[in-house]
């Protein structure tokens, strides 16, 4: 079997199918769908409590042509171990894919998440990452970037959005050693396919990484879902590469920096951020660039932050970015 | 062989080619699951053991696997079956065959690691099936007949077999393990009814709106209450083929012509037992009914049972705050039309020790309330001070 290399290598055929209930220009329903088609139909779904399992799969309807289970929130790990466990029994070699959304991943099903790349199971897990709980109507998860408005974080007269940084999952899932991990943007497709193909093939423990943005959630036009997504990409706000088989490779590299604001401006989730915020978030974002690519280019947006190339991401041995 | 009742359901899982054992240890469940990883590293168990994170992810996996088309055996108690009370919920619904064994302990604060039935009375609710042993060749017993009921298509539920923690989870006794071939013979092969097959994708366990969840609830309703037939069919079976009879939902001892007894589950039966035969000695007309199963709960069989019956007390290893215990007040509500006197006794609890006194403090009172003396509703037995 030939790899899939780009867009155009990628089947047509739809697992997950038109009539689902997502809301024009969602993110997440652009990755699901692509990624299923890479999948094909030799695939089992599980997904947890998420805006997914809401818009496909409302008694008595679909979307998904693939077996397909919902439980609960907090264990895809978990579960998707007992449906590999029952397939080997089976001898049944079929994909057995969790499809979860950030709060899902990075707050309350990290820890089943860490007992299944502990125990390296032979699962591929997908972090549909809309930085929030959606689903729920907008509230923080561990995955909202910093300064941004969420009911739960809301823009007061003393407290303005959210005061922590994004959580750095993939370092988490790198502490754990899989055979496969990568980020995902759906404004890089040729990328995008490569390494759900990738991930498709191998054994073990897999987890793609996608950021999903979210219209409703995120205040932003339907019809720039993908300009976000590609505009989150050249600020840094999401970097693309992928953990293979222990070594780390950047799959794209932004020729330079733009700055955050370009991104931010898009969005009505950070409408209400002053200087000082945009600079704070910047700086982080400065550090993370030069951890992720290297600091042998200054960037221009990154002059005034003294500090930050001095910065050592404390797994950064570990990850061997650059 | 002369092994503790968490081995007996051990020696049930495997003779059970049980073939996904996920598990996490809490005392005074642990040996079952210890005994199990070593029946599959010794290559006696062929089965996939998955050491899991915690009991909730324990739950998610069992019903994965199961979903999967595999037979499935967990063990848990108390902390750990609290855990997966979420998941719990997931499984009747679905109906996924799945057994579990709950060695009983104390649940939440002011409690220990010793038995008490707040854990699993708590999730009396949820669908499962729960049984109820007295005695470590029950437990085996009750865990081969729990695949049985829970397998069969006319029920295709959970099944809960809970044992006293310590009293029987670490004790030793005789116990006839029987031999694989005629376990075989009891129990088929797995054939999965609700499965995620790639060959035939079913979608399992979707968003059901007001419209739909109605009839599904009443559905499960009536499986759990038909599973009562099937119980004792597979009572019936099982004691032909290994000659051990059991009752089904409940037992009776020395109920013929008795006019109070004392309904009693878990090891408390034991003493009871012979509580009665010392009453029975002194000319009095105790009987004692053993609750075996709590769902389903046998409405109609205990009315059967308390017919002429004058005082029935009922037995509680727990409490249900200001109402005396779950058994009371289940017992009470199916006795409702019959004009047998009931009260509640709870006893036990945290572990404290139910001594021949405690019990016969129980029988004296329903033997009071048989003569039409008036006694409290509810008593605490074997309390420090007295009663308010």
């Amino acid at each position: 079997m030939s790899e899939m290399q780009t867009i155009k290598d990628m089947p047509t055929n739809d697992m997950f199918i038109s009539g689902h209930g997502a809301c024009a220009g969602c993110g997440m329903a652009v990755a699901v769908k692509n990624i299923m088609r890479i999948l094909g139909a030799d695939t089992t779904v599980y997904v947890p409590a998420s805006c997914l399992v809401v818009i496909s799969a409302m008694y008595p309807t679909s979307n998904f042509r693939t077996p397909y289970l919902f439980t609960a929130f907090e264990n895809t790990g978990a579960v998707t171990t007992g449906i590999r466990a029952a397939q080997r029994r089976r001898g049944l070699s079929s994909t057995v894919v969790g499809l979860a959304g950030d709060g899902g991943t990075f707050d309350i099903g990290l820890q089943a998440l860490s007992g299944a790349a502990e125990r390296n199971e032979d699962i591929l897990y997908v972090c549909l990452d809309n930085e929030g709980y959606m689903n729920t109507g907008i509230q923080r998860s561990g995955a909202t970037p910093f300064g941004a408005w969420t009911t739960t974080t809301p823009v007061g007269t003393n407290v303005e959005g959210k005061r922590e940084f994004k959580k750095d999952l993939m370092a988490i899932i790198a502490a754990h050693d899989p055979p496969y991990a990568a980020s995902l943007s759906i404004a890089h497709f040729n990328d995008f396919v490569k390494k759900v193909e990738k991930a498709k093939n191998k054994k073990g423990f897999r987890f793609l990484h996608v950021m999903t943005p979210c219209v409703p959630g995120w205040r932003s036009d339907p019809s720039m879902t993908v300009e976000i997504a590609r505009l989150a990409v050249e600020t840094g706000m999401w970097t693309l590469y992928e953990l293979d088989e222990g070594s780390a490779r950047t799959t794209y590299k932004p020729q330079t920096m733009l700055p955050v604001t370009d991104y931010l401006k898009l969005q009505g989730r950070f409408r209400h951020m002053e200087n000082d915020d945009i600079a704070k978030l910047q700086e982080w974002l400065c550090a993370k660039w030069y951890m992720h690519y290297g600091n042998d280019i200054e960037q221009p947006v990154c002059a005034v932050f003294e500090k930050v190339k001095r910065v050592r991401h404390p797994h950064e041995e570990q990850l061997h970015f650059i | 062989m002369v092994i503790s009742g968490d081995h007996a359901v051990a020696h049930a899982a495997k003779l059970a080619r049980t073939e996904v054992v996920p598990s996490f240890p809490i005392t005074p469940q642990t040996l079952i699951v210890e005994q199990l990883a070593e029946f599959i590293n010794d290559g006696e168990l062929d089965a996939d053991f998955i050491p899991a994170d915690s009991e909730h992810s324990v739950m998610s996996m069992a019903i994965g696997a199961s979903a999967g088309g595999v037979r499935v055996f967990t063990a848990t108690a108390s902390q750990g079956l609290a855990l997966m009370h979420e998941m719990l919920y997931a499984v009747p619904q679905n109906r996924l065959p799945i057994v579990m064994a709950n060695v009983n302990r104390s649940l939440g604060a002011a409690s220990g690691i010793w038995v008490e039935y707040n854990d699993s009375m708590a999730e009396r609710d949820s669908g499962w099936l729960q049984v109820y042993v007295e005695d470590n060749q029950e437990a085996l017993d009750a865990t081969l007949m729990a695949f049985r009921m829970a397998e069969d298509r006319r029920v295709l539920l959970p099944v809960m077999v809970c044992l006293d923690g310590f009293i029987l989870s670490h004790t030793v006794e005789r116990v006839e393990v029987p031999e694989q071939q005629e376990v075989d013979l009891f129990l088929p092969p797995f054939v999965p009814f609700n499965m995620l097959d790639p060959y035939e994708p079913k979608l399992i366990n979707p968003i059901v709106g007001p419209e739909y969840a109605m009839e599904m609830r009443y559905q499960l309703d009536r499986a759990v209450d038909h599973s009562r037939e099937v119980i004792n069919e597979v009572d019936e079976e099982f004691s032909k083929l290994f000659g051990r009879r059991y009752g089904g939902l409940l037992d009776t001892y020395r109920m013929e012509d008795a006019e109070f007894a004392m309904l009693t589950l878990g090891t408390a039966t034991g003493l009871a037992r012979e509580v009665v035969d010392d009453l029975r000695e002194e000319g009095k007309r105790a009987g004692l009914i053993k609750l075996r199963f709590m769902r389903p709960f046998p409405f109609k069989e205990l009315c059967e049972v308390c017919d002429s019956l004058k005082a029935l007390g009922v037995f509680d290893r727990s409490a249900s705050f200001n109402g005396g215990g779950p058994v009371y007040t289940e017992v009470a509500a199916a006795l409702c039309n019959v004009p047998t006197v009931v009260t509640g006794h709870v006893a036990g609890i945290g572990g404290r020790d139910i001594t021949t006194e405690h019990m016969r403090g129980m029988y004296d009172a329903v033997e009071r309330a048989s003569r039409g003396e008036e006694v409290r509703s509810v008593t605490w037995h074997g309390l420090r001070g007295d009663m308010e």
